[in-house]
């Protein structure tokens, strides 16, 4: 195996700097991504961040790397694509909670599915941001918000548990005030093979006002560190998963090796559909003609 | 010219595709010229299916307008259609299941009953569906096509279940054929067999077929019809051609997987009908925002909403023009016929890649579906392949590489992820040469204006790229037939029709709807006396689209949505009309009542009977004049009762049962 060569953060120092509000949970998650490519030695111009639309999904302009900034919602869906036609890249998706929980949680579940090789990352700070605070799949119960000025009426989506129904084979919930643990985890994720969602509480300084860093500060504890607990086991995962309240768990819930989906994919065999050739041989344009006559 | 037109009646699961398959291909082999269309239902068993396969010495573009042959599967088919058969034609039957009640039929057309136990007896056992291939057997021996054709069709058709399947269907169309040859005359049909081979081919298949000479290596689609033969295709295909074929959970994820594949550098192309191109339409804003290349197959059906899944239509140009907000460059295409798909595919990745822009074709399922035989040339190896300006490595040195730069021509070199030195974002916000968003510190209104001039420029040299239409047909003539897509071939027959009566008539076929040759256009059909547009739709969709990008108006409009496609003789008589001007009428006909009681009969008489004569009342106290519908017992020949159907307003008034 070739040894690594770790890249310093400034190697993806991006050409603006971000416009998120002071305190924006996503600092935290910019610069793990950041000292995660880092770590993982992966080069600028073999890495592609996909994100959606909201305040989270403007990362991909705040990093050195490729980047496609697509529709709201449709993030993971691009990069699959993306990642079927060259598969040789290090494709991470970057959004929020409105972006991949709610108008594009069909991809997110059909991704986790495939298992296709990308690493999704969410902002989850539990609230609409860059619509200047409506409530959003991931606000509490209750919680008043612009949209919902008597209380959210609506339990909210728990992705953890999701993600483990839904097939995702790296599942993992990180808190962008532990930056290195949150970097760790999303390193963990793009070496994995397999579809890797990373959950991220990022909190929302300015619209939310409930979910801020000192409440998760009060609650959260790390997986890591609990005695016996074994990622590999998807039942205790899934109970993990369900736990709420004045203890909150982060770290790595589920990891597993299962076959990929461009293992299924009879054309990749021959590498990256980039690189084939455009033309196909002349044998296959004379046996279709056969088929036709 | 020498044709002939076979129509196959039965049911979904009769298996009437296979025969008719076997008919077109022998046909072909023969070198004769092949046009089939599938009028089939939305259901997997039961229904209707009608199959019409004509088959000439010249070539045939439409299914046409005889019907000489008929090959009835079902008893139903029987009724439906022994009345069409033309004088000189016949019926053919299993008379073993099904009677032919020969007040059906016209004028000396032969009754063909063939007892099909008796015949296949000496082969043992056959499944039923086989009766078809008796009957296909004792066709071939009436129109007079080589039965040795028609037995190496059947080989290679069943070549993948064994030589004891190819022996047993070519013995039972023998006994067909030989049945036949003992106990009727054949119709008189001479021909001449040239030998020449052609392919026989749908639009859906040339698609196909195109995409994956032109380099296609990414399709994405979810099931619909009539779209979805080209998944099937490409799914039966893709080990072979090094394809990746991804059904997806929705049209979201087709499109922007597709787009996602075009941005990282190869050849991708998605398909679906109108309402899976709905949910595709921001998607295509963002191909052209992004500037990533794209193909997209629109197959039109009938609308609105699901509309009518199996039937065909034009009705989706509004759609495809209005597709996603706001202003972006985009081609959009309408090929003519089978060959023209093959062409047109090629011709949008190219254009895709080069200008970076999605392009949209646009079929429907007369197009897409129907099979006909090309010329061979018309399917090529060596296809113009060109990708555009592509980047593949970059000093930064020289500077930063900026995606979006602004040129005259609008085209900005291409860099895909994986090239070194040119990192850069593909952003749906609008942004500046580099790709860094404008649209969140301060909205700079002039780079805004320049990057969308830029965009948008890159249509002058498209539509610079692209011949403009042809006007086919007498330069004076009396009436100019404009239309667009896959009316080509009917619209050509129906001028060439015209042209018999002493009617002169041409044709204005229009293949790039979008960039408009406004001025060719404009110049052509000023010097027109007559203009009539032709199209498969409510509201005239694509005239309203002359006028906006002419200022010109059609004189009158020849419409169809009843989802049947045109046949000659309706373009024919419309003209006819419009030129002694007769107001159009939508009054219902004489055989509309027909399919109205049909209807009736199916949903509300438990299917066992069958419309006979009709007459027609005046109003008899309602506010309009009735068609009265004898509905008559299948079974026993009886009248069953009267149905009054509105002549105007085609309301199924009165169901009135005879006193028994």
């Amino acid at each position: 195996m070739a040894t690594v060569i770790e890249l310093p953060i400034e190697t993806y120092a991006g050409p603006v700097d971000p416009d998120w509000c002071p305190g924006c949970g996503d600092f935290g998650v910019l610069k793990a991504v950041k000292v995660a490519a880092g770590k993982l030695g992966i080069k600028p111009k073999d890495l592609v961040v996909v994100s959606g639309i909201g305040c989270s999904s403007n990362l991909p302009g705040f990093i050195h790397a490729y980047g496609v900034h697509s529709l709201h919602g449709r993030a993971v869906a691009v990069a699959q694509g993306i990642k079927l036609a060259n598969h040789d890249l290090h494709v991470v998706v970057t959004g929020g909670d409105g972006d991949g929980y709610g108008i594009g949680i069909g991809h997110f579940i059909h991704a986790m599915r495939r298992n296709i090789d990308i690493t999704y990352v969410v902002m989850n700070n539990q609230i609409y941001g860059l619509t200047t605070g409506q409530a959003s799949p991931t606000t509490m119960k209750d919680v008043r918000t612009k949209s919902t000025p008597r209380g959210n009426a609506e339990p909210p989506i728990n992705p953890i548990a999701l993600a483990l129904v839904s097939g995702a084979t790296y599942v993992a919930r990180g808190f962008s005030g532990e930056p290195e643990h949150l970097a760790q985890l999303i390193a963990g994720g793009i070496a994995h093979r397999g579809f890797a969602l990373i959950d991220v509480f990022s909190p929302c300084v300015t619209y939310n006002k409930v979910n801020t860093y000192p409440w998760f500060k009060q609650r959260i504890y790390k997986l890591e560190e609990e005695v016996g607990y074994d990622p590999s086991d998807a039942m205790a995962a899934l109970q993990k998963s369900f736990e709420w309240g004045d203890r909150i768990p982060i770290g790595l819930f589920y990891k597993d090796a299962h076959p990929i989906y461009e293992d299924s994919e009879p054309a990749l065999r021959r590498g990256p559909l980039v690189r084939h050739p455009l033309r196909p041989e002349r044998a296959i344009f004379e046996e279709l003609l056969a088929e036709l006559m | 010219m020498r044709e002939v037109t076979v129509g196959i009646g039965g049911a979904a699961g009769d298996g009437l595709d296979k025969t008719g398959d076997t008919l077109a291909k022998t046909a072909a082999r023969l070198g004769l010229y092949v046009y089939a269309y599938n009028s089939y239902q939305s259901v997997i068993r039961g229904g209707h299916i009608w199959l019409r396969v004509r088959i000439g010495e010249k070539r045939v573009t439409s299914h046409g307008d005889h019907l000489n042959v008929l090959i009835a599967l079902n008893q139903d088919s029987i009724e439906r259609h022994a009345r069409e058969v033309e004088p000189g034609g016949a019926v053919i039957y299993n008379s073993d299941k099904l009677k032919l009640d020969p007040t059906l039929l016209r004028n000396n057309v032969l009754p063909v009953p063939l007892p099909v136990s008796a015949i296949t007896k000496p082969l043992g056992k056959i499944p039923p569906v086989m009766q078809n291939t008796v009957a296909l057997g004792a066709l071939l021996f009436l129109i007079g096509l080589d039965f040795e054709t028609a037995a190496s069709v059947l080989t290679d058709t069943f070549k993948h279940k064994g030589q004891a399947v190819i022996d047993q269907n070519v013995a039972i169309a023998r006994a067909g054929y030989d049945y036949a040859r003992e106990h009727f005359v054949p119709l008189g049909y001479t021909w001449t067999f040239t030998h020449i081979r052609r392919p026989f081919i749908t639009g859906n298949e040339a698609f196909a077929i195109g995409a994956v000479m032109a380099g296609c290596k990414f399709y994405s689609a979810y099931p619909m019809t009539p779209a979805s033969s080209i998944l099937h295709w490409m799914a039966a295909h893709a080990e072979r051609c090094g394809i990746v074929v991804k059904q997806c959970e929705d049209e979201l994820a087709v499109v922007n997987m597709a787009i996602g594949a075009g941005y990282a550098g190869v050849r991708a192309m998605c398909g679906t009908s109108g309402g899976g191109f709905a949910l595709m339409t921001e998607a295509i804003g963002q191909a052209g925002m992004i500037e990533a290349p794209l193909v997209v197959i629109e197959v039109q059906r009938g609308g609105p909403s699901t509309g009518l899944p199996t039937k065909t239509e034009q009705g989706d140009l509004n759609q495809v023009f209005g597709a996603s907000q706001g202003d972006y460059p985009r081609v959009i295409i309408a090929p003519g016929d089978v060959a023209d798909c093959f062409a047109t595919v090629v011709e949008a990745f190219n254009l895709a890649e080069k200008y970076q822009l999605p392009v949209i074709i646009m079929s429907d399922l007369l197009l897409s579906e129907h099979p006909e035989t090309i010329e061979p040339e018309a399917l090529r190896y060596d296809v113009p392949i060109e990708r555009g300006e592509l980047v593949t490595e970059w000093d930064e040195s020289q500077g930063r590489y900026k995606r979006y730069v602004f040129t005259r021509s609008g085209v900005s070199p291409r860099a895909l992820p994986g090239t070194e030195g040119a990192v850069h974002v593909a952003a749906t916000d609008d942004h500046d040469e580099e790709g860094i968003l404008i649209s969140d510190i301060f909205t700079s209104p002039p780079v805004r204006r320049k990057i969308h001039e830029k965009r948008m420029r890159k249509l002058e040299a498209v539509l610079r790229e692209l011949p403009p239409p042809v006007l086919e047909g007498p330069e004076d003539a009396d009436v100019t037939l404009i239309g667009w897509g896959s009316t080509k071939g009917v619209i050509q027959e129906a001028a060439e029709k015209l042209a018999r009566e002493g009617i002169r008539a041409n044709h204005l076929h229009i293949k790039y709807l979008f960039p408009f040759h406004a001025r060719e256009v404009t110049e052509i059909l000023r010097r027109c006396r007559k203009i009539v547009g032709v199209e498969a739709n409510y509201s005239g969709q694509f005239a309203r689209y002359l006028r906006a990008e002419t200022g010109i108006s059609v004189d009158a409009l020849i419409r169809k949505y009843d989802g049947e496609p045109f046949e000659p003789h309706q373009i024919v008589e419309s003209v006819k009309a419009i030129l002694q001007g007769k107001p159009r009428t939508l009054d219902v006909a004489e055989d509309e009542a027909c399919e109205i009681a049909n209807h009736y009969i199916r949903t509300h008489l438990d299917d066992d009977a069958r419309p006979g004569r009709v007459s027609r009342l005046e109003r008899d106290g309602f506010e309009e004049p009735l068609w009265s519908v004898e509905i008559i017992s299948r079974e026993t020949g009886q009248r069953r009762g009267r149905l009054l159907i509105g002549v105007e307003t085609g309301s199924t008034y009165r169901w009135e049962e005879s006193a028994s």
